[in-house]
């Protein structure tokens, strides 16, 4: 999914360039705010529940995420369990509000490695240009050839599963977009008007780059980290299916998916749930993401 | 039209890096686990002369890079080394496994089409409005869906309750697999289309306000014909792009989807592989795959500038 998002922005990038004041684009600004404001509000909304929820686990779960129960599994939702027991009897709903505050964390957590790396790379790649450029291209090259999944697993199973190790798997394949984001928005912003007059003052240039251009260009990375952290939200949950991702019985919501999976035609709630519970926080985030592309790079949006 | 074939060497001689550069990471990629490959093959408590032997035997105890020679040569020659986990060599489980996956991702793809094609004209037709506005919000919520769970849900809804479809398996011929992976593409496809229908529906837009749009429409071109003949021909180069630069998450969708539709495919033996600590399996499969969006790519690319007068060839 990784390599997706990014033609879409790769393409597009050249037409952006961070105008000076302009009349045009403030009265189209003013004509639609209401689908702009409306998106990133639901979206804000949305992941602030999520962040609550997450926050206020051990307030909501009405049980110990991991305390078994071997004489009441597999219920159906009642009064007492609200959505159930699982296959040893430990509460449903406890789990799905603890998985919040893991999948939400390390999904956070998973985009700042490769956002600080990619963007600072894709910077110096687009900044300086030549043979520095030609390296990084080439590697980025290299890793997108690799599907996203391919690589993360391959990665999770040499570095041995859990936490750490999935940072470091998302990190090493999802630097490449970041990079390829920046790169692009620098290679344009490079030629601005506020770039050669730095370059005139005698500014050097990790000051050009840090304080001016990536000031500049940065609000791309940021529309995009939003939907990279429901790709590593996806890729955590992906993973802990496989059984690579975040140990039982640690609650998360991909394990719970391949718990509930053999009891699919009996008790369909136990797998389905926890998936509505990723497509909600993906959607969370994407509205956000698509709020913020608008709000921050408003003559762009057709 | 020769200076559009010449083209063709010029972006092959481009993916050379790349492969090479592929190679590297998936030598390096085993070097990784603990204690390396020899550790990975004896179990932890091998004595260290046990693991010294073994280096030995493979050759890992010499230089780095004649080890990465050593491995190239072998790739070269087709030699993908044995599986620890299956006992015989990896080139013939890739062998075994490559017809699902590819049939799988073809069908994918062809799904992806038929799903993507008229959505994204339905938005196009009508920018702004409540079916543009729908078709851009539905891909957010396919976005956000993991695929195994959707892959869960239609087994759930299509095969088990309404017995549509089968559970699983996989037929002997083609004809039977367009019944047999009908779940599992369709489930790729539920995920791949939304990033589809997104640069499919800029391009329509694009093409609709284009001047030769225009002119045909002051012609009296009738609707229909319009679109299939001007909008829809202009807009099949930007979806042949499209589907070749997502060609990897196409695959790497279909590794986790054949593990919930127990395919026997590429990802279904490298799931397995990992859980056995087959290594050689694991980097193997990785490479294949990996070559595999690289030559897709490539192709890709020609058949993008041999189709379309006005790429730009660099």
């Amino acid at each position: 999914m990784t390599e997706v998002l990014i033609t879409e922005t790769a393409v597009r990038a050249p037409q952006l360039t961070r105008r000076p004041f302009r009349l045009g684009r403030n009265r189209s600004r003013a004509l639609r705010p209401w689908y702009r404001i409306t998106t990133l509000m639901i979206g804000l909304t949305l992941v602030a529940f999520l962040v609550l929820v997450a926050v206020l686990a051990p307030v909501i779960a009405t049980h110990d995420p991991i305390a078994q129960n071997l004489t009441a599994i597999l219920q159906p939702p009642s009064a007492q369990h609200w959505l159930g027991t699982d296959k040893v009897g430990r509460d449903v709903f406890s789990r799905l509000v603890y998985g919040t505050r893991i999948d939400l964390r390390v999904g956070f957590l998973a985009v700042l490695i490769p956002f600080v790396v990619g963007s600072a790379l894709g910077a110096v790649s687009g900044y300086f240009g030549g043979v520095i450029d030609a390296v990084i291209m080439r590697i980025v090259d290299v890793f997108f050839a690799f599907p996203f999944y391919v690589l993360v697993i391959a990665l999770v199973y040499v570095l041995g599963s859990g936490e750490r190790a999935i940072y470091l798997a998302i990190a090493a394949v999802s630097w490449v977009s970041y990079c390829r984001i920046v790169r692009a928005e620098v290679l344009v912003a490079k030629n601005q008007d506020y770039v050669v007059a730095a370059r005139l003052g005698g500014l050097s240039h990790s000051r050009i780059i840090g304080g001016h251009i990536l000031r500049n260009v940065i609000a791309q990375a940021v529309v995009y980290a939003m939907s990279d952290i429901v790709l590593d939200i996806l890729a955590i949950v992906t993973l802990g299916y496989l059984g690579l991702g975040i140990q039982p019985p640690a609650p998360d919501w991909g394990g719970m998916i391949i718990d509930g999976q053999p009891f699919i035609t009996t008790q369909w709630w136990l797998a389905t749930v926890p998936g509505l519970a990723v497509v909600f926080t993906g959607l969370a985030l994407s509205l956000t993401g698509d709020g913020l592309a608008d709000l921050l790079a408003p003559e762009r949006r057709k | 039209m020769l200076q559009r074939l010449s083209f063709i060497p010029l972006r092959i001689a481009q993916a050379v890096p790349v492969v090479f550069g592929v190679t590297l990471v998936v030598f390096f990629l085993v070097r990784l686990l603990p204690g390396g490959p020899a550790v990975a093959l004896l179990g932890e408590h091998a004595t260290p002369e046990a693991v010294a032997a073994m280096n030995h035997q493979y050759g890992l105890d010499g230089p780095i890079w004649i080890q990465y020679l050593d491995f190239l040569r072998n790739v070269v020659t087709g030699n993908l080394g044995t599986s620890l986990f299956y006992q015989q060599p990896v080139s013939q489980l890739v062998a075994v496994a490559l017809p699902a996956t590819v049939q799988l991702v073809l069908y994918a793809i062809v799904l992806t089409t038929i799903i993507s094609v008229p959505l994204a004209a339905l938005a196009a037709s009508r920018p702004g409005r409540w079916p543009d506005h729908a078709v851009r919000v539905v891909p957010m919520v396919g976005l956000g869906m993991p695929q195994f769970w959707v892959g869960i849900i239609l087994l759930l809804l299509l095969a088990s309750r309404l017995h549509l479809f089968p559970v699983g398996g996989y037929g002997d011929d083609v004809a039977e697999n367009l019944w047999y992976l009908f779940l599992p593409a369709f489930t790729v496809a539920i995920s791949m289309s939304p990033i589809v229908i997104r640069s499919l529906r800029t391009a329509m837009i694009s093409v609709l306000n284009s001047d030769y749009v225009d002119t045909a429409r002051s012609k009296g071109t009738p609707p229909l014909h319009l679109f299939g003949r001007h909008v829809l021909r202009n807009a099949a180069v930007p979806t042949v792009t499209v589907l070749g630069v997502n060609v990897g998450y196409l695959i790497g969708g279909t590794i986790v989807v054949e593990k919930v539709f127990a395919l026997p495919g590429l990802g279904d033996y490298m799931v397995t592989a990992i859980f056995n600590r087959d290594f050689p399996t694991v980097q193997g499969i990785t490479l294949v795959i990996a070559l595999m969006v690289v030559v897709i790519s490539v192709v890709t690319d020609v058949v993008y500038a041999l189709l379309d007068p006005r790429v730009n060839i660099r």
